[in-house]
This record gives C-alpha cells, sequence and structure tokens, in this order.
C-alpha cells in the first residue's frame, strides 16, 4: 500500500500516455513519484488505450517507417492543419524533441510495428504501437512499477491547493468519504481534456452537445483543468475546438473508441438529415480530412448525417463494426433511415447527372468530379448507381478538447500575470491547445503527450531537488 | 448465422477485430483474419486453430471486458477451437470421447496398464515375471518382439489413419477452395513457424498467463515437451532399425544411441509436462477454456508417465521390478497411441496444418 503521509518530490496527476512519460522521466531523474490516475485500473490511460500510433520527425527510413519525414515537413504540415494558430517557438521545439522519442519511447519498453494493414497511409509519418496504444500503456505501467513510482487507481483528486503560483498539496477523495492530503515538491498535471463532460460541452456548443458522442472512457472530465484554470493558471485555446470525427451513430456514448470511424466518406456522398449534402466529400486526401467531419457534422441539424454510397465500393474501405444501412433503392434507403425519400432521390440523382467521367484512382487526387453542383465533390466523384444502396449515420465523435493551460518550453505552466509558476507542469491533452489552436493531424496528440510528458517530469524532477 | 453459438461469437468478435486491427503484430491469427471481409464456419476453425492462446491480444485489448464489447480472443478462440477436435474426429462416432476427454483417456489408460499386467500375469510363471533378465532379448522374454511390434504397430496405424481422416476433414472445412492444394514451400514454412513457436510470444515479449507480465516459460515448457517426445520417438525409430537391420535386440547399453536419445527425451517429458501443468494451473481463467481442462491435463499426465515409467524402467531393467515396470510402461505407451486422434494431441496436427494454410495464403497475397 501506497503511504500518502510522506511528501513526495513529484505528483502526478492523471494515467495516460504524457502523465506515464513525466513519471518515468521524473523517476529516472530520481525523483520520488506518485501517480494518481482518476479510472479503475482497466479504464487506465485515459485516450490513450485508443490510440495506435504517433507522428515523429526523423530524417531518415527505419525499420518500421517507410521514408524521412524532416523536421520542416512536420511544421509545414501543422501550420497548415492549424492554419497558423499555434505557437511557433513551443511547436518547433515539440518537433525537434519528437525526433529523440522515437528511440526513447522504445527504452521505456514501448515497441513499433509498421504501419497498420488497410489504415490511412500513415507508414512514412508515424509509428505505430505494436498491439496497440493499451499495449503501449501497459508497457509503461510496467516499466513505471519496476523504477519504483507509486500508482493509485480510481484517484479522483477533489481539489488542488496552489497559492501564487506554487502547488502545496492535493485533496485526494477515499472511498469511505473521507480526503487525503497528498503533498509534492512539484505537480505534473497530466489529466487530459473535458470532453466526456457533457455539462461543460454545452456551455459551448449549447443543446448540440447532447448529441456528441465521446471516443474515450468517461473519465476524462476535465476537472483538473478546471481547478487550474480557476486558480490563476492561464487559459490557452478556443473551448470549443477539438479533435472530432465522425463516427457511426450507432456507438456507445463513452468509449467507442477506434472501431466506430468510418473512412467511406470519399466513396460516397453524405447528407444531413433533409437529405441535402453540404461539404465536399472528396476535398483532399482522406487522412487530411478525416479530422474536419466530426465539426462539420455538428453544425448540421441534430448533429445527424449519412454517409450514401452503393455496392460497387464496400469492399474500398475497411471493414466496419456496425453494417450499413442497405435497401433495393434510394428512396426505401430513404425510409430506413428516416429521411425524405423524393429529397434524398433528388439529392442522388442531381449529383449522379453532375459527374463528369474521369479515372478513379483514391490513391491521388483524380479528375473524378462533378460539376454544376453547390457543394461540388471534387475528386472521386462517380454515380451512386449500384442497388442495393447502402448508408451510414454518423455523429461527431470527440476525441479530445483543446481548451487546456498554457506551458512555456519547459512544459511549466504560465499564469495569468504572464509568470511561470513556481512548481507546476503540464503535459498532454491538458495543454495541447498551445501546439493545437485548431485541426488535426494523426497521431500528434501522443507526440504532444510524450514529448512534454518526458520534459515535464524531467523539470518537475529538477524542480523538486532545488 | 453459424452452426454454434461459440462459433456466432466468434464471428462477431472477428468482425470487432477486423475494424480495429491494433493486434495484427501479434501473431498470425489477425493478418489471417484480415485477408477476409466475411467469415465462413472453416474460416473461424481456421483462426481457432491458428491461434497459439499467447493472451497478448487480451492484455492488450481496449475493449476486453469489463468493456461492453467483451472482447475475449484467447478464450472463445479456445473453446470453438476445442469443439472443432471433436467435429473433426474419424470415425464420427469417436467425436464424443472429446465430451469428458479427461474421464476417457483415465479409463482407457487404467483398462489398457491393466490388461498388460493381466496378460503377463496370466502368461509367464511369476518367476520369469519377477525375475531378473538381462542381456540382448531381456525385454522379450515377457512379452515376443513379434507380438510388441505387431499389437504396437497396428495401434500406432490406426491412429495415423484416423489422424489423416481428421486432417482431410480440417483441410476440406478451411480451404477455399474445396480441395485447394498447398506446396513444399508453405509446409517448410509452417515447420519452420510450429518447431520454434513462432507465435507464441505476444509479438516478442512473450505470452501472458497468470498476469499482464510476459515471459517465455510455457514456451520454454513446450519445447520440453515437444523436443522430449521427438527425442522418444527417434530412439524407438533407431531401436526398430537396430533390431530389423543390425539384428541388435533391446535392451541397449546405456551409452548407445536409443538409450541417449530416450534418456534425454524423457527428461524432456518430465520436465516440459510439470512447467506445462503448473502454468496452467497459474493460467488466469479468462484466457482459457476451463471446460476442457480435463482434456488439457490428461494428455499432459500421459507424456509425463510414459516418460516416468520408461526412465524406472530403464533404472530398474536389471532389477525384479523389470518385468512389472515393462507392463506398465507398454500400458501407458498403448494407451497413448491409441488415444491421439481422440485428445489433446490433435491441437498439434491441426495448428500445423493451420499454419500451412497460413503460409499458403501469405504467398498467395504475395506477402512473402
Amino acid at each position: 500500500m501506497v503511504d500518502l503521509t510522506r511528501k513526495f518530490d513529484v505528483l502526478v496527476i492523471g494515467g495516460g500516455n504524457a502523465a506515464l512519460c513525466a513519471a518515468i522521466s521524473a523517476r529516472r531523474s530520481g525523483a520520488s513519484v506518485l501517480v494518481l490516475e482518476g479510472a479503475p485500473k482497466f479504464y487506465r490511460g485515459g485516450n490513450t488505450r485508443h490510440t495506435r500510433n504517433m507522428r515523429c520527425a526523423h530524417d531518415a527510413a527505419t525499420e518500421i517507417l517507410t521514408g524521412p519525414y524532416t523536421e520542416e515537413e512536420f511544421w509545414d504540415d501543422l501550420l497548415r492543419i492549424t492554419g497558423g494558430q499555434t505557437d511557433e517557438e513551443l511547436a518547433k521545439f515539440m518537433i525537434r524533441e519528437s525526433k529523440d522519442i522515437l528511440g526513447w519511447i522504445v527504452e521505456q519498453g514501448v515497441r513499433w510495428q509498421p504501419s497498420l494493414g488497410g489504415t490511412l497511409s500513415l507508414g512514412r509519418t508515424n509509428s505505430f504501437f505494436l498491439g496497440g496504444g493499451r499495449a503501449m500503456l501497459n508497457a509503461l505501467y510496467l516499466t513505471a512499477e519496476k523504477l519504483g513510482v507509486e500508482i493509485r487507481y480510481d484517484a479522483e483528486v477533489g481539489d488542488l491547493h496552489i497559492e501564487d503560483g506554487m502547488f502545496l498539496s492535493a485533496s485526494l477523495k477515499q472511498p469511505n468519504g473521507g480526503v487525503s492530503e497528498i503533498r509534492a515538491s512539484a505537480l505534473v498535471a497530466a489529466a487530459g481534456g473535458f470532453e466526456a463532460n457533457i455539462e461543460w460541452l454545452r456551455e459551448y456548443w449549447g443543446e448540440a452537445a447532447d448529441n456528441f458522442l465521446i471516443r474515450g472512457t468517461p473519465y476524462n472530465r476535465g476537472s483538473i483543468l478546471k481547478m487550474l484554470l480557476a486558480k490563476g493558471v492561464q487559459e490557452i485555446g478556443d473551448p470549443t475546438q477539438c479533435h472530432a470525427v465522425a463516427i457511426d451513430a450507432r456507438a456507445p456514448k463513452f468509449d467507442g473508441g477506434i472501431i466506430t470511424r468510418h473512412d467511406s466518406v470519399v466513396f460516397g456522398i453524405v447528407v444531413n438529415k433533409h437529405a441535402q449534402r453540404f461539404y465536399d466529400e472528396g476535398e483532399d486526401i482522406w487522412p487530411k480530412r478525416y479530422a474536419i467531419w466530426g465539426r462539420l457534422v455538428a453544425a448540421q441539424p441534430d448533429q445527424i448525417a449519412y454517409i450514401i454510397f452503393d455496392s460497387s465500393v464496400v469492399t474500398s474501405f475497411m471493414p466496419t463494426l456496425f453494417p450499413p444501412i442497405g435497401a433495393p433503392t434510394i428512396a426505401e434507403l430513404a425510409g430506413k433511415l428516416s429521411l425524405d425519400p423524393a429529397a434524398l432521390e433528388k439529392t442522388v440523382a442531381d449529383f449522379n447527372a453532375a459527374v463528369q467521367p474521369g479515372t478513379f484512382d483514391h490513391t491521388i487526387l483524380d479528375d473524378c468530379r462533378t460539376e454544376g453542383i453547390t457543394p461540388a465533390k471534387t475528386h472521386w466523384a462517380r454515380k451512386i448507381d449500384a442497388p442495393p444502396y447502402l448508408a451510414y449515420p454518423v455523429r461527431p465523435g470527440i476525441t479530445f478538447t483543446y481548451l487546456g493551460t498554457r506551458v512555456n518550453k519547459q512544459a511549466r505552466m504560465v499564469m495569468k500575470d504572464g509568470k511561470p509558476a513556481a512548481n507546476m507542469f503540464a503535459a498532454g491533452e491538458i495543454m495541447a491547445g498551445n501546439v493545437l489552436g485548431k485541426g488535426y493531424a494523426a497521431g500528434i496528440g501522443m507526440t504532444i503527450g510524450s514529448v512534454f510528458g518526458r520534459v515535464a517530469g524531467r523539470e518537475a524532477a529538477r524542480n523538486a531537488k532545488n | 448465422m453459424h452452426g454454434t453459438r461459440i462459433l456466432d461469437e466468434t464471428d462477431r468478435l472477428m468482425t470487432v477485430c477486423n475494424s480495429c486491427r491494433y493486434c495484427e503484430g501479434l501473431c498470425a491469427v489477425f493478418p489471417a483474419m484480415e485477408m477476409r471481409r466475411s467469415f465462413s464456419d472453416g474460416d473461424l476453425n481456421y483462426l481457432a486453430n491458428l491461434c497459439h492462446s499467447c493472451g497478448a491480444c487480451y492484455t492488450d485489448c481496449q475493449f476486453s471486458p469489463p468493456h461492453e464489447f467483451n472482447v475475449n480472443v484467447p478464450q472463445t478462440l479456445a473453446i470453438a477451437r476445442n469443439d472443432s477436435y471433436a467435429a473433426y474426429a474419424w470415425p464420427r462416432a469417436f467425436a464424443g470421447t472429446f465430451a469428458r476427454n479427461g474421464l476417457v483417456i483415465s479409463l482407457i489408460a487404467a483398462l489398457s496398464v491393466a490388461a498388460f499386467i493381466l496378460g503377463f500375469v496370466v502368461v509367464h510363471d511369476p518367476k520369469i515375471l519377477f525375475g531378473v533378465h538381462t542381456g540382448p532379448g531381456a525385454f522379450y522374454k515377457l512379452m515376443p518382439h513379434n507380438a510388441m511390434a505387431a499389437l504396437f504397430g497396428a495401434a500406432f496405424l490406426y491412429s495415423i489413419v484416423a489422424l489423416i481422416m481428421g486432417i482431410r476433414a480440417f483441410w476440406r472445412d478451411i480451404g477455399e477452395p474445396v480441395g485447394m492444394k498447398t506446396d513444399a514451400a508453405s509446409i517448410w514454412q509452417a515447420i519452420r513457424d510450429a518447431s520454434e513457436l513462432r507465435y507464441l510470444d505476444g509479438g516478442g515479449v512473450g505470452c501472458f498467463n497468470e498476469d499482464d507480465r510476459p515471459t517465455d516459460r510455457r514456451k520454454l515448457y513446450h519445447h520440453f515437451t515437444f523436443y522430449g517426445f521427438a527425442l522418444c520417438f527417434a530412439s524407438t525409430s533407431v531401436a526398430t532399425l537396430y533390431h530389423y537391420l543390425f539384428a541388435r535386440e533391446a535392451p541397449y547399453p546405456w551409452w548407445d544411441l536409443p538409450v541417449v536419445l530416450g534418456t534425454l527425451g524423457g527428461i524432456g517429458l518430465l520436465i516440459g509436462p510439470i512447467g506445462l501443468l503448473a502454468a496452467k494451473w497459474k493460467r488466469d481463467p479468462v484466457l482459457a477454456d476451463e471446460t476442457r481442462y480435463g482434456m488439457d491435463v490428461a494428455f499432459i499426465v500421459m507424456l509425463f508417465l510414459t516418460s516416468l515409467t520408461g526412465m524406472a524402467l530403464l533404472i530398474l531393467r536389471a532389477t525384479p521390478a523389470m518385468g512389472p515396470l515393462l507392463a506398465l510402461h507398454l500400458g501407458v505407451v498403448f494407451a497413448l497411441f491409441i488415444t491421439m486422434p481422440y485428445g489433446k494431441f490433435v491441437h498439434g496436427i491441426y495448428r500445423f496444418v493451420a499454419l500451412v494454410r497460413y503460409a499458403r495464403e501469405r504467398r498467395m497475397m504475395g506477402h512473402i
């Protein structure tokens, strides 16, 4: 049993990739470390349990990466997806550090493998975890335990005691209703965003938030983030910004993970509840566009949309957990989806009439496009005319929110007055907004977690010693 | 829908797994699954037998229980695999032996040992049965060589026929199209994969047994068992050659090849089964088909007894205990032979065939 009355050098709140990297790095720097994970052991690790890869810069191909991905190219990608809404100094620091993470994370017991079969084309840029994110977490936890990091599960922190940017203690709720004060010389907050806190989401999204599905566990409620912001830590990021994708509307409210997503948008059309198209389904290749569809669907009435396609493309994308809804005619399909049959028939007929001849190739920006309809489908546009007709209902699936605590290159929190906090650090999704003002590129959340987790742990340990 | 509830569940899991694929680097099951979008009964039986039960996909799965998706691949495939042994049994009338396999094997072993002891007692004067016999042909004073060869040859032959019929049924079920041929390269690949237990290593770290810490223990003890068995088989084969080609009769001196091979194999067959049994008792029940412990334990114990009685015979062959020990050893070995097609022994056969199919599939898909 962990002795909670002693004063630890470093207290880590959270239990995912960022938290464990911080704990391991602090312990390796000689600090005594306590990790408080709010979730039960099975659900430990927040969103990390659903991840599968990490985006790291590298100058040459490796055993598992098919080619180089330079710091410059990573920076260009980040600039493009965020539309420039990023802290350049911090982002470039992260990208530089990411090169080293490829090897460091292996030293912590995590194993890489080449890009998964049938996945987004990420073989050059992203390193995949052998066995997925939970395998990665298991390895980090084993390493942390071996090093002597103390870990508590079901450990909900009810309050933080902070004076003038100085962390003093955390109030740990006990199962009997009591509270233990946990003292530590430094704090690493790595407790994630607030995506599972529907009431909080509702403050910004209104009733639409009730229709959001949460891709991770119900434990990502953002309570630590809320406490920090209330106690003088500087806020960063737009509270409505998040990593969100379109996931199957039949998915569970929480923790449906990767298997509820759909990769079929580029092979068909997407309509809202009025059976109207609302965005160019073929704007760019899917790995570059999958992350915008969550917000696009969130902006539609009742936050619901339907990917409509036909039987000719069923084997063009990965098999799905939920089978497509099918019918021999468009009108019957509309009936099954509770859409207006005449409206869907017209939308499909207008689309088919607008499709121009071309040579289909889903791996490049091909010349299959529409003419004369709005919005256009600028690539991979082919007629939907091979029954049975099929559909997937989709809703916004929120992965994580970007509202967070401002940090500097030491991963040290910055207070509202602009001064660095005395002994408080942050890593992972709780500070992702520093790098991600908006938008998302696959694997970047894990880069933020590992890079800033490692830095935060090291700096917190150094801070504790002084 | 499939023939059984467990195949329905296997299908459900493979549909979940095929939309995730995080485990594809762990073993052969998931890459084989990815070659399909839907699953026939034969596909599911193939995947079930391809699984080496390392447990890594359970420990690594974000959807394993208590998650509502309730994904437990190792246990589900273990049940499906054990069901498949009965489905492929030949003749069909003996499929029921898999239902209460521990009991069936125990009874056959007991009857077999009893029959040999009884036979020796009825045929021989106690002076011969409890006499000291040494030198070439000592064993045959208790049972003539020709009788021994005929009895064991027939039992062995029967088992081979039954196993081949089982393989035929399995291959037909998993083959696609029916009667699909294989090739030497695929068989060679499968021999390599089976001989090193390539897929009993959780993708590199070892397999999972009692907790979330991977080890190579089961692989090691399985190697002791398998290679111990192989050495004992080689010992018998060499002895048979000695007998017929060179007219050299058992028992052989301790330095001679059959004894050396048999002793090494025997030691492996003592250590291996004990290690496997210990691992089985400690294994997290969530990973295993608990209802089939009887079958698993019966086979392990039979291998252990084969070695134990053989080693005792070697050590005490120049004493009056030789006669009773020979009866005991022959009884155990005879029971082992005739029950080979109706017990856990078949796991190695079907898994090997599944590995052949996997190697063949990968070649056809252009992976090699």
